[in-house]
């Protein structure tokens, strides 16, 4: 452990805390309903968690990037067996009461493992991809990360926990970017995904087969690579329909009416569109803090959770929203500052996975109250109520500090401000 | 992997360039939401909060020519509720069934009326007792959607009495919605229904009013003012009548319980209606806020059919009051003189073709004047002077006199008086040779092919009442509309006045009605009805003073028997309107 004082990046800090108190603002606006609901209440414990995530951060943000990868394996194992153990004796809470993500003693709910996971993945990855000394170049070297996440993500799907599994699949790719995979193969790994989904559409899956095989050719992976991916694209072509009919209804619905909102206006539908009636009503400076009708009146749903960006949007309106985006995109390029100036491999793939799950976060989430993505149940770090995933946050904003105080003034010194 | 500086700078700007795009895309999907599209989701924010609750506007206030109220509105509740789905108001309503009466059938029909109007209160009660509103007060916690609020009701003073005229409001039916001329109305506005409430609905209507609540998602209602200013309802202007409410209440108290029939007094110079009775009558005061299903029964399965208006649907054979239409045609055309003798003296009857046509008077007139012959009703003078005339002359006449159209008085639903158009009818009904000339003898003294309502025949007589000008009978006031239907000489026109007041002096068919010191004209008839063939329907039409009219009247009685029974009632009226009039038009007739 190094006794060196932290050099603080006060920029970053400074954009997390303006994220935390603006979020604890709309938390209790929120709460300010007509008929008094669960949220009512939301702030307080809100704040009582920034003020465990803060000292948290505090402690975390001693610890120095040599004891993280050292504390790695362990804290990823650990997830692994919290995740196998949340599907066992796991609850579930609010909106997601059928789904299991709560690890709960004696009936107090502790905490949601997979926000831990969230961390610990990053963690992992960063550490299996440091290893290497060359970039991964073909599909088959990539087992190893690849494992990484599967294994968590599995766990995490069959809870079922759609929202988390997406965030795992932004950081996957996002941090084989980082290490210096090539565009095109990264294109290849997707591109079964991809089959999975244009398989509904004939012609559309034609197109994007031979544009693969386009780029097979072009890119030459080693044969036996390019036969398998092929098949594999084939295979979800055709698998994709009975993979359909593997859904359950309330996730067909829901992709469904992501499609066209239109088709279910008072029940799934119904959340969008009062989510976007909440904040196009706001025009450019919102009807005024805590004075938004549509969550006043319930017409908002999870409108401290999930939705809670509309509160943002009606309330403060197009200008609350500039400045929160503002704020996000700061920490974002901060984050992104960090990684770039880190002096090592692990610590740079470390920030910049971390920054990669606040940007899922932060796009699904946001793309979600306008329409733009389908419902998932992504919060919105720093703003939605929930202690899990603000410790989570926070214990990001500690490491990333740590990060960028050891990397201050050293490999990337040319970069140095 | 790779570490170079350099690659994880390119990296670097890669990343940086996504973030910034992200950053962008956002931006423009909200300035797109925020401000291209704010207007259409504010009006939906707006929507999905606010309802407009209805506030009635009190109906004009009906005033008799002296000012006396006819038709008022005073205050009474109303109670609706607000719901976010039929299936919620269902249940709701069938809980509200334990605490106050309320039928299936109101339910099913609230239910239909919400799927019309969902974000429009639905109408439960439109006129609520006090003590139903107590109750509902009470219990208005479990209930967030109910909404009780004062609501203006129709009420008339003097209910059944003016019901033949004023008619009655109630709620708008479904069937009364589909109607284009309805189309500014909303399930659960009240409508005028009959009479002048029908007649003047766009004028005494007034306009709603509308306040804003605030309901949150589940229908409750969260603040009941000040979401928005409320538009405050304009009441309905009045609406002064001509009508003499004392004279009214007269009418009404002579007809009774017993008489069945009509009456209609007018002005003769201007055609304002003083009094219009039906009976029986019924109360318009029990129709408001929806009639009992009892009370409507009742008046529907009543032989006398309270419901049809005696004066203004009911169409009679006019039976000798119309001998004043055939003298009218006939003095008119110059085929006769008010002195001028037929070639036949009555003897109680007389001979066309193979049939005998009797004289009501069997021991016969023996050979009279046209004056005399009206005075006593002789049908042998009438008998000839129609074949005298000529059936085209006599039809064409009638027409011109109007007795084939309507009095045109300011009331819905007036029955159109039946007469023949031209001699054509006759052909077309039975044939051109299905029928011979002794339809004129009995066209001529008012029987035949010519029904007549007790307006219509009250509106010639305005005529013969002034100088030829016939005034349309009109109830509201400011509306006058006069036009010569006949020109006669001055002493042609004194001649008849002076016949008709023989009529009503002793030795006249109806000296029984005379009026001491007051003289009165008219004439008596009486019309067969095939309902009960041995009482004839009794008429009575005529005006006073005489010599400068300011009253005519014309009554009705069915199965009244002898036209004298129909004058003294009259008479009675005439003789109440004049006395409580200015006294001059007494006495000074001797």
């Amino acid at each position: 452990m190094s006794p060196r004082r932290i050099l603080a990046d006060w920029p970053l800090v400074g954009t997390a805390l303006l994220l935390s108190l603006y979020g604890i603002a709309t938390v209790y606006s929120a709460g300010q309903t007509d008929v008094p609901t669960v949220a009512a209440h939301a702030w307080r414990q809100q704040i009582i968690w920034l003020g465990i995530a803060l000292v948290g951060a505090a402690i975390a943000s001693r610890a120095s990037v040599r004891l993280i990868d050292w504390f790695t394996v362990p804290a990823y194992v650990l997830t692994v067996l919290l995740l196998v153990a949340t599907l066992v004796i796991g609850t579930g809470a609010g909106t997601a009461a059928s789904s299991k993500s709560w690890i709960a003693i004696g009936g107090i709910r502790l905490g949601q493992p997979s926000e831990l996971a969230k961390v610990t993945v990053v963690l992992m990855l960063a550490r299996v991809l440091a290893a290497r000394r060359e970039s991964p170049r073909s599909l088959l070297e990539l087992w190893k990360p690849s494992v990484v996440v599967l294994v968590p993500w599995v766990l995490i799907m069959r809870q079922p926990d759609l929202g988390t599994g997406i965030v795992f699949i932004g950081i996957f790719f996002a941090m084989l970017f980082w290490s210096g995979v090539p565009l095109p193969l990264l294109v290849l790994l997707a591109s079964p995904a991809v089959s999975l989904i244009l398989a509904f559409n004939t012609s559309l899956w034609g197109a994007w087969f031979l544009l693969l095989l386009a780029l097979v050719l072009w890119y030459r992976p080693f044969l036996l690579e390019g036969v398998v991916l092929m098949l594999t694209n084939v295979v979800m072509g055709v698998v994709a329909p009975i993979v359909w009919d593997k859904l359950a209804p309330y996730q067909r619905h829901r992709l469904l009416v992501f499609l066209d909102p239109t088709i279910d206006p008072r029940a799934a539908g119904w959340h969008v569109i009062q989510s976007q009636v909440a904040i196009g009503s706001g025009g450019w400076f919102g009807t005024g803090w805590l004075e938004g009708t549509q969550k006043r009146l319930a017409f908002l749903p999870a409108q401290h959770t999930d939705f809670i960006f509309a509160v943002v949007g009606e309330e403060l309106g197009f200008l609350g929203v500039i400045v929160a985006l503002s704020l996000f995109a700061f920490l974002l390029l901060r984050a992104i500052r960090v990684s770039s100036r880190a002096n090592d491999a692990f610590s740079s793939l470390v920030a910049f996975g971390l920054a990669a799950s606040w940007l899922v976060h932060i796009v699904v989430n946001v793309g979600m109250t306008l329409n733009l993505m389908p419902i998932t149940g992504i919060p919105l770090p720093f703003f939605s109520y929930g202690g899990s995933f603000l410790l989570a946050s926070w214990l990001s904003v500690a490491l990333l500090l740590r990060i960028s105080s050891e990397g201050r003034g050293t490999a990337l010194g040319d970069l140095r401000g | 992997m790779s570490f170079h500086p350099n690659d994880i700078a390119r990296r670097g700007q890669t990343a940086t360039i996504l973030v910034g795009l992200v950053y962008f895309l956002l931006v423009a999907a909200f300035f797109r939401t925020q401000i291209l599209e704010n207007s259409r989701y504010a009006l939906q924010s707006e929507e999905n909060r606010l309802r407009e609750v209805p506030l009635p506007a009190p109906r004009g206030v009906i005033y008799d020519r002296a000012g006396r109220v006819i038709a008022e509105s005073v205050p009474g509740y109303s109670v609706s509720m607000l719901s976010p789905t039929a299936d919620s108001l269902q249940a709701n309503l069938h809980r509200l069934a334990d605490l106050i009466h309320l039928s299936d059938d109101q339910i099913t029909s609230a239910v239909r009326r919400y799927r019309r109007a969902p974000n429009r209160p639905t109408a439960i009660l439109s006129d609520a007792p006090f003590d139903v509103v107590s109750v509902l007060e009470e219990h208005r916690v479990d209930f967030p959607g109910l909404i009780i609020q004062s609501a203006p009701k129709r009420y008339y003073p003097d209910g059944s009495v003016v019901a033949p005229f004023v008619g009655y409001v109630g709620e708008i039916t479904e069937a009364e919605l589909a109607l284009p001329a309805y189309k500014n109305y909303k399930a659960g506005q009240q409508l005028g229904k009959g009479g002048l409430e029908k007649e003047y609905e766009s004028r005494l209507r007034g306009q709603e009013g509308v306040r804003f609540v605030e309901v949150d998602a589940h229908g409750r209602v969260v603040r009941n003012g000040g979401a928005r200013r409320d538009l405050l309802p304009v009441p309905g202007p009045p609406l002064y009548t001509n009508i003499d409410l004392d004279l009214q209440r007269y009418v009404a108290n002579i007809f009774g319980d017993s008489l069945q029939g009509g009456a209609i007094a007018l002005e003769p110079s201007t055609g304002a209606v003083l009094a219009l009775y039906s009976a029986p009558t019924w109360d318009p005061n029990r129709f408001v806020g929806g009639i009992p299903a009892d009370y409507w029964k009742e008046l529907n399965e009543d032989p006398r059919h309270p419901l049809y208006n005696k004066v203004i649907q009911g169409r009679y054979p006019p039976g000798s009051t119309f001998k004043l239409a055939t003298a009218v045609v006939a003095l008119q055309a110059g085929a006769v003189t008010l002195d001028e003798h037929m070639p036949q003296p009555c003897t109680g009857g007389f001979v066309f073709g193979s049939r005998y046509f009797r004289c009501w008077n069997h021991q016969g007139h023996g050979d009279i004047s046209l004056a005399r012959a009206i005075e006593v009703s002789c049908d042998v003078y009438f008998y000839q002077l129609g074949l005298k005339l000529g059936l085209a002359r006599l039809i064409a006449g009638g027409v011109s006199l109007n007795f084939d159209k309507k009095s045109g008085i300011d009331l819905p639903d007036e029955t159109t008086s039946r007469f023949p158009y031209a001699v054509d009818y006759y052909n077309r009904r039975y044939g051109p040779r299905g029928w011979t000339n002794a339809v004129a003898l009995n066209l001529a003294i008012g029987q035949g092919e010519n029904d007549q309502t007790v307006a219509n025949m009250a509106r010639f007589y305005t005529a013969l009442a002034t100088d030829g000008e016939e005034a349309r009978p009109v109830i509201a006031r400011g509306e006058e509309h006069r036009q010569r239907i006949f020109q006669l000489t001055d002493e042609q026109m004194a001649g008849l006045r002076n016949a008709l007041a023989g009529v009503v002096a002793a030795g006249g068919t109806a000296g029984s009605a005379a009026i001491q010191g007051l003289v009165l004209a008219g004439k008596t008839g009486s019309a067969q009805n095939a309902q009960d063939p041995l009482h004839d329907h009794a008429w009575f039409v005529g005006f006073a003073p005489a010599s400068d009219p300011k009253i005519v009247v014309a009554v009705l009685i069915e199965f009244g028997e002898h036209g004298t029974r129909a004058a003294r009632i009259a008479s009675k009226i005439i003789e109440h309107y004049l006395r409580a009039s200015p006294a001059q038009y007494l006495s000074t007739e001797g």
